[in-house]
């Protein structure tokens, strides 16, 4: 690792895009405060579609090498900084599993493992995010959250999943296009309106 | 088919088509502006499944491989200074200079790309107040204020919760008389508002929930309050 002597920068008041767009000239601080903003969840993510410790690994170094490698394609009109880079993780990820056809199994339910130690701050946003996305799921029909699940988590391909699930691929279309379409209304509400009150994640 | 193509977005989104109708549906979607619109939010949905994972810290080596393997693809040239203030201030000239030249093609954007033009263009005022030399900062426990020598301040409040439905948050400068307007804000991790109006040694800053759009006066006891 090289060094930067003269002044430690602070990335605190950078937006995630802004982040990216450092990133896009080349700026390895930035890509380490990427990391360090959304490695977590990537590394996560990696693990629950490919349940194998090295596997996730290489999935998650790819995903952010291809971010460093495209950051300047990154248009920001377009999504969200962390909905590229983990898309880029994630289509990794799957891509390894599509690989790894022994691993293919059901998706492992909620991991059991709790997740320890780490900073008390980002584990209390991370913890607000994940138990937000988890009601969300919650409140999907069945069929509708388990071809998203399968999908996502479990890297089926729409064919794949209409064979395993013995559906016409239509049905399991629609079942994957209501359930992000309701997925996305659900994650736009506001929760509890009437009692609502500014209030700090952490 | 066309129409059929349509209906991949949701798939195509969440990675589960083969690469065969990826590609398709890749050459269609650069021929359609409704699925481009569609698939932007179907990915913010599909992206915030990420989040409903749970699991063990990635090891350490990983950042420090990751960012190895970076520099030996693209070695940096080390920032000795925050370079990109210059940077920035020269291509917001010259983007005036377009945009004056250009007035009339620049008034046909969309409003969406304007919105997250100006977004980013917050993030850079913000940059430029806090690489300021004279800046002083006043830090409040979840955030900090920064103000120039000539009184261009930058809130910064880390992890605020979206303002709920229909809601706007609106900063304030209090000099004594009544509060002025200095720009209204949403929620989110890190969250930079470059404020409207100059701040003088000793004015507050507050910060209040009003509808959207924000109001005039404030209509909410403040929830944030700064002294500088």
């Amino acid at each position: 690792m090289r060094e930067y002597p003269a002044m430690p920068r602070s990335f605190a008041h950078l937006s995630d895009e802004a982040v990216v767009a450092l990133v896009a000239r080349s700026d390895q601080e930035a890509l380490a405060e990427l990391y360090d903003r959304f490695g977590r969840v990537a590394y996560g993510l990696a693990l629950r579609v490919l349940r194998d410790e090295k596997l996730a690994e290489d999935a998650v170094q790819e995903g952010f090498l291809a971010a460093w490698r495209n950051a300047e394609r990154y248009m920001p009109e377009r999504a969200k900084a962390g909905t590229w880079l983990l898309t880029l993780v994630h289509r990794r990820a799957v891509d390894l599993v599509r690989r790894e056809e022994s691993r293919r199994a059901e998706p492992l339910p909620e991991s059991a493992e709790p997740a320890p130690q780490d900073s008390a701050e980002d584990d209390a946003w991370l913890r607000f995010e994940r138990e937000r996305v988890q009601a969300a799921l919650r409140k999907l029909p069945d069929q509708q959250r388990e071809a998203l699940e399968l999908a996502y988590y479990g890297g089926f391909t729409q064919s794949e999943l209409a064979e395993r699930l013995g559906q016409p691929v239509g049905t399991i279309k629609s079942r994957m296009f209501a359930g992000l379409a309701r997925l996305r209304e659900l994650l736009a509400e506001p929760n509890g309106e009437s009692t609502w009150k500014p209030t700090f994640t952490t | 088919m066309e129409t059929d193509l349509h209906d991949l977005t949701a798939a195509y989104a969440l990675d589960a088509l083969s690469p065969e109708e990826a590609r398709e549906y890749e050459a269609h979607l650069a021929r359609c502006e409704r699925c481009r619109a569609e698939l932007a939010s179907f990915s913010e949905a599909a992206g915030a499944l990420a989040y409903a994972t749970e699991g063990p810290a990635p090891p350490p080596e990983l950042r420090a491989r990751i960012l190895q393997q970076a520099q030996r693809e693209r070695p940096n040239v080390a920032p000795l200074r925050p370079r990109w203030v210059a940077p920035v201030a020269a291509v917001a000239a010259v983007a005036a200079c377009v945009a004056v030249g250009l007035g009339i093609w620049a008034a046909t954007l969309s409003n969406k790309l304007d919105r997250r033009t100006q977004e980013l263009g917050r993030e850079e005022k913000v940059a430029a107040i806090l690489a300021a030399p004279s800046s002083r900062s006043i830090s409040f426990g979840r955030g900090v204020l920064v103000v120039t020598k000539s009184g261009e301040a930058a809130l910064v409040v880390n992890h605020l919760r979206q303002p709920a439905q229909g809601k706007t948050y609106e900063a304030w400068i209090s000099s004594g008389g009544a509060p002025k307007r200095a720009g209204t804000f949403g929620g989110g991790k890190v969250v930079t508002v470059p404020l409207e109006g100059s701040v003088r040694p000793g004015a507050s800053v507050l910060v209040t929930v009003e509808r959207s759009g924000g109001v005039d006066a404030p209509t909410q006891k403040p929830f944030l309050s700064v002294q500088s």
